[in-house]
């Protein structure tokens, strides 16, 4: 912003104003923006990168150029329920055997921050808002005995989501393009689920958490393959008899065109 | 070239699934068998979801069973009367197969039941194929007559109640064992997502002594319906049915098939038997080996309202 304390007499007096002014009239701002907030998934969708821009107002320089301040920017997909199984050995044969379901919870999780998440703030602030994929609330359903199998089938489900690609998170993704604008990168995975995702972005300021910043974005099929997935859901009886005429054209033309007597 | 397919919710390569196409279509043309119980498991090793390979790969075979049964019909080779006594049990059969198909699903071990399934029929069918065709093999090697059929003899079958001409087929039969081979067919086909022809067929020859002229074309007229019934079954019970995935499969399956019948006829009966016994076995082996060796992941991971 305006003021640049290049000189040691300035920041002196920067320092003594940003004591003697209240915490309240330096309440910092976190403001985000994406270019769309639709994403089509098209035939050939291999994944994307969607960059989000956000600009920090009212903010200390002083405390920018010892970079204070923390930005964390997550994308959340929709709220799903999973099930999770566990495979055992029984007669010689492997079979599912346990399971555990979980209420709905982010079918899919992207993060970008400025620095790794445990180095911006207390594991508790992290939990209490849950930022980061080891902090994504997820909460059994039904009966769980004592719940100790409950950490076990939890961090499979967190395990298998990572090497899917579906939860990932890049520490250092979000950087600074002036002193008060920055740019965010969040990977999208080629099998994000379609449905309405939920752009979150935290501001931190000394390890304290400031605000936090909510968008929408759809992640929608586009062309064929929306108007595909649509008839089969809600036309399915429709989907089904057409799937069949198809079926029974492509074998007729097959007769026709290679007929042999 | 990969392309999203909107259902099974993947991206998939292309030429991969063209390739898995055509080979089948090869090979079902070459042994005059639908394909589906080699398709399914393909697309399993390719990591499509079982629920959706399963839906698609009876999708797959209404294609190559109408394209077969077409020429059957045109050669009078299909025994309509004796192929609708066999759809009235195959249609209850798949009603109680979908049925079947959903409560798995629910447990979690609907994977498990297609891959037993798939090991026990394909060991055994392929088994007793080999166990047959090298047979056949040695007393043609040793200059005797080969014959599949022992006409003359009766069995048990052909002492049960309600007999029924059939006319084009030439034979007198009680409907029981029909119905109840066109129901445990429908059975298997909704849920492993196969025609059942490779169990049809020895079925009709071995068990119920129908000419083996008629046994392929009828065989393929009921799969046409019963796989047809199928797919609109699980398109709307299950939303499982990719037809992006299917329509790729079939038109290369069709094209695939076409050269497979040339090759198919320039080999002997007994040595085509051989070589399908050994394709079946090997698929089953497979299968089996999936089940018993110890798996690289303990987990797995559904998620409920869209996809799999």
């Amino acid at each position: 912003m305006g003021r640049h304390g290049s000189m040691g007499l300035a920041v002196l007096a920067l320092v003594a104003l940003l004591i003697a002014i209240p915490a309240a009239a330096q309440e910092e701002r976190l403001e985000i923006g994406i270019s769309t907030n639709e994403i089509a998934i098209t035939a050939d969708f291999a994944g994307a990168d969607l960059t989000v821009f956000g600009a920090l107002d009212n903010a200390d320089d002083l405390l920018l150029q010892l970079g204070r301040y923390d930005i964390v920017v997550a994308l959340e997909g929709p709220a799903r329920e999973t099930v999770v199984r566990r495979k055992e050995r029984v007669f010689g044969i492997w079979i599912n055997r346990y399971s555990m379901r979980f209420a709905p919870a982010p079918a899919s999780y992207s993060l970008s921050s400025t620095l790794p998440i445990d180095r911006i703030t207390e594991e508790i602030e992290l939990s209490g808002k849950a930022i980061g994929i080891e902090h994504i609330h997820l909460t059994p359903l039904g009966n769980v005995g004592d719940g100790s199998r409950v950490p076990e089938f939890r961090d499979a489900l967190l395990r298998l989501r990572e090497e899917d690609g579906i939860y990932q998170d890049e520490p250092l993704g979000v950087e600074f393009v002036s002193s008060s604008l920055f740019r965010a990168t969040l990977r999208l995975p080629a099998n994000i689920p379609v449905g309405e995702h939920r752009l979150r972005a935290f501001l931190f300021k000394n390890n304290e958490f400031v605000m936090e910043r909510q968008l929408r974005l759809r992640v929608v099929k586009t062309g064929v393959e929306q108007f595909i997935f649509e008839l089969a859901q809600n036309h399915s009886f429709v989907y089904g008899v057409l799937a069949v005429l198809l079926a029974m054209l492509t074998g007729w033309l097959g007769s026709l065109i290679f007929r042999r007597d | 070239m990969t392309i999203y397919l909107p259902i099974a919710e993947l991206s998939v390569n292309v030429f991969i699934i063209l390739g898995m196409g055509a080979a089948v279509g090869f090979l079902s043309g070459m042994f005059g068998v639908g394909g589906g119980f080699l398709i399914t498991p393909l697309l399993i090793f390719y990591n499509i979801p079982p629920a959706v390979a399963v839906a698609t790969g009876a999708n797959q075979v209404v294609a190559s069973s109408f394209s077969g049964a077409l020429s059957h019909f045109r050669r009078g080779s299909l025994d309509v009367k004796l192929g609708l006594t066999l759809l009235a049990g195959g249609l209850a059969g798949v009603s109680v197969g979908i049925y079947l198909f959903t409560l798995l699903r629910q447990l979690g071990q609907l994977d498990l039941i297609i891959s037993l399934l798939y090991v026990t029929f394909l060991s055994v069918v392929g088994g007793l194929m080999l166990v047959e065709s090298i047979n056949a093999l040695r007393r043609a090697a040793a200059n005797k007559p080969v014959s599949l059929r022992k006409p003359g003899q009766h069995n048990w079958v052909h002492r049960l109640p309600f007999k029924m001409r059939f006319k084009r087929s030439k034979i007198y039969l009680s409907v029981i064992p029909v119905i109840v081979l066109g129901f445990g067919v429908g059975v298997l086909t909704s849920i492993m997502g196969v025609g059942g022809g490779f169990i049809m067929v020895p079925a009709m020859i071995y068990l119920l002594r129908i000419p083996t002229n008629v046994v392929i074309g009828t065989s393929l007229f009921q799969i046409i319906f019963v796989t047809g019934f199928t797919t609109v079954v699980q398109a709307t019970t299950n939303q499982s049915v990719d037809v992006f995935l299917a329509g790729l499969l079939m038109i290369a399956g069709v094209i695939g098939a076409q050269y497979g019948v040339r090759v198919g006829q320039q080999l002997r009966g007994e040595q085509l038997r051989a070589l399908l016994a050994i394709i079946v076995l090997g698929v089953g082996v497979r299968m089996a080996r999936d089940l018993i060796v110890t798996p690289d992941e303990l987990y797995s991971i559904v998620t409920t309202g869209a996809g799999f």
